[in-house]
């Protein structure tokens, strides 16, 4: 009997969960706020599915009650990729030694 | 256009990317390096997208507006927000996940056919329990963290809110959210797809309304761990490895930090998620005790005078100090200390502030290196050695009962060891107890010395004291 194809993404799913676990362990406690917020942007990686909703409307009309969904789902999913990556990207200008202190 | 395979192997290639962005954070000097695997993973994984649709009509010039929109709002709000307004925004972020996530959902419920999951009331089973399961986590996560956001805004009370059987409710609404789901699965049903959705909203609110504010930490952990989960549901439901992987990242990622921000107070997941820890239960046996204790009070001189004697100094924050915004006037205090040869080093307990992390990053803003700043485990040996401790907005978290009195609401939980240290300045507005609603031993110490005012005025007086 053939394996499940859903098998395969559980199996990945399962891993992932273990490399995040160590992964995580390792993020020195004073970044967890950036961690937070980079979290966050590569969640919004679920604007693939948002484009392919969008991208579902034909020609005719673009707008349909689900690509409609789709079009709101990809400004959301951008405010947070673009905000997250910025904004951590932003707070980790911060993070400095002593030597490169500036005054 | 590009073959489903070729597709898959990119989305790999960005999921690796991600877990390189979150191992950047391992240290400050390899963090923004991760953030540009981050980066680099999220292009390839849009442009993957648009290759393997392959679909170039009017809706691609659609698409691409709502993606500049998006992106310029959130460009906008990154470059704008003051950093002690973080909390709210990682909460607010967290709402959009979660949003975006019950939207994807309910497209794909709508129009199968374009994800490949069958058609319009003929969907397959296991899709459908995917994509259910996806958006009611989703729905929670976006409706918990709008409450969140109210409560850390100060638009809402912090205070928990609590009613009679309010936890059966929620056992009853989560139980009624799977049987939904079941005969969603057996009917196909638009209605209960809908059903499903309105209630998981109605539990998001429910299951974050009871929990106080000092308990923020957990909450967004918690929110930030839920969103994962909801990214992976829609992953399963899209068949899409970028997302399977970046969910369960973005999961076990909450999870354990909801776990370090429950050992820091010592209290169980359990107890924060039933709330209504930290309402006013403060007996009036309690306000008796207070007044017959007394009390050290000085002010600015008194302070700087001490400080200039003192060989080291300790610094304590807390969330007073993010309200006060008094980062940067610290920081003055500190450097004109340091010119007069004292060593200086700051103290931090994980659960300061609002949420994890909250006043490294206020402190790294103030330009304060990071090699000064020190958590708890590895300073706390050190306030015996030290001639001040300087306490800013910090309350419960350098409380002495918590090693003393068993019958204290927080004992056992991890405390800075102030007390050891040769004197303790205490910033604070009042006398008022902590979030816990007990008081302070350390208030009523000898070597204590009570300084009260605004944390950003006070140290700025002292500043002005130290010439």
């Amino acid at each position: 009997m053939e394996i499940d194809p859903f098998i395969f993404r559980l199996s990945i799913f399962i891993l992932s969960i273990f490399i995040g676990y160590y992964v995580v362990w390792s993020v020195t406690p004073s970044l967890h706020t950036p961690l937070m917020s980079v979290t966050n942007a590569i969640s919004s990686v679920i604007i693939v599915g948002a484009i392919i909703a969008a991208l579902a409307g034909t020609s005719e009309s673009i707008f349909n009650t689900s690509s409609i969904f789709g079009f709101i789902a990809i400004i959301l999913a951008a405010i947070n990729i673009f905000g997250g990556f910025l904004v951590t990207q932003r707070m980790l200008q911060m993070y400095k030694k002593k030597k490169n202190k500036k005054k | 256009m590009i073959s489903a395979n070729l597709a898959a192997i990119f989305y790999l290639v960005s999921g690796i990317l991600f877990i390189l962005a979150l191992r950047g954070l391992s240290s400050p000097d390899t963090s923004r390096q991760g953030n540009y695997f981050g980066v680099a993973g999220m292009i390839i994984a849009i442009v993957v997208t648009f290759l393997s649709i392959g679909n170039f009509s009017t809706s691609l010039v659609y698409v691409v507006i709502f993606l500049v929109i998006g992106g310029a709002i959130g460009a906008f709000i990154a470059f704008k927000i003051p950093m002690t307004a973080m909390p709210e925004l990682v909460a607010g972020f967290h709402s959009l996940v979660g949003l975006a996530a019950v939207f994807v959902a309910i497209a794909a419920f709508l129009n199968p056919a374009a994800f490949n999951l069958g058609n319009v009331g003929d969907i397959k089973l296991a899709s459908l329990i995917e994509m259910s399961i996806g958006a009611a986590v989703g729905a929670i996560t976006f409706s918990g963290s709008i409450i969140a956001f109210l409560k850390l805004r100060g638009i809402m009370s912090g205070a928990p809110i609590t009613f009679s059987g309010q936890h059966i409710l929620n056992l009853i609404l989560g139980i009624g959210i799977f049987v939904l789901i079941f005969y969603l699965c057996k009917t196909q049903s638009t209605n209960i797809f809908w059903t499903v959705i309105i209630i998981s909203f109605l539990v998001g609110v429910l299951l974050i309304i009871p929990i106080g504010g000092a308990d923020m930490p957990v909450v967004i952990s918690m929110l930030n761990s839920y969103s994962g989960w909801a990214a992976a549901g829609i992953g399963f439901t899209l068949e899409n490895t970028a997302l399977i992987i970046t969910g369960a990242l973005v999961g076990s990622s909450g999870a354990i930090l909801s776990y370090i921000m429950c050992k820091a107070m010592n209290r169980s997941f359990v107890s924060v998620i039933l709330g209504g820890f930290g309402a006013d239960n403060s007996s009036d046996d309690k306000k008796e005790k207070k007044d017959q204790k007394s009390v050290k009070s000085g002010n600015a001189e008194d302070a700087a005078f001490l400080m200039k004697n003192a060989s080291s100094v300790i610094i304590v924050p807390g969330y007073g100090m993010a309200v006060a915004q008094a980062q940067h006037a610290l920081r003055e205090m500190v450097d004109k200390l340091k010119k007069n040869d004292i060593k200086v080093t700051y103290a931090i307990h994980p659960v300061a502030g609002r949420m994890p992390g909250h006043m490294n990053v206020l402190l790294a803003e103030a330009n304060v290196p990071y090699d000064e700043v020190f958590e708890l485990e590895d300073i706390n040996n050190d306030f015996a050695n030290a001639d001040v401790a300087f306490v800013i907005g910090a309350n419960d978290v350098t409380n002495p009962v918590a090693k003393t009195d068993p019958k204290s609401p927080i004992f056992g939980m991890p405390v800075l060891d102030v007390e050891k240290s040769k004197s303790v300045l205490f910033v604070k507005r009042s006398l008022s107890p902590g979030y816990a609603g007990i008081d302070n031993e350390l208030f009523y110490k000898d070597n204590t010395l009570m300084l009260f005012a605004d944390a950003k005025k006070m140290t700025e007086e002292i500043v002005k004291n130290l010439d």
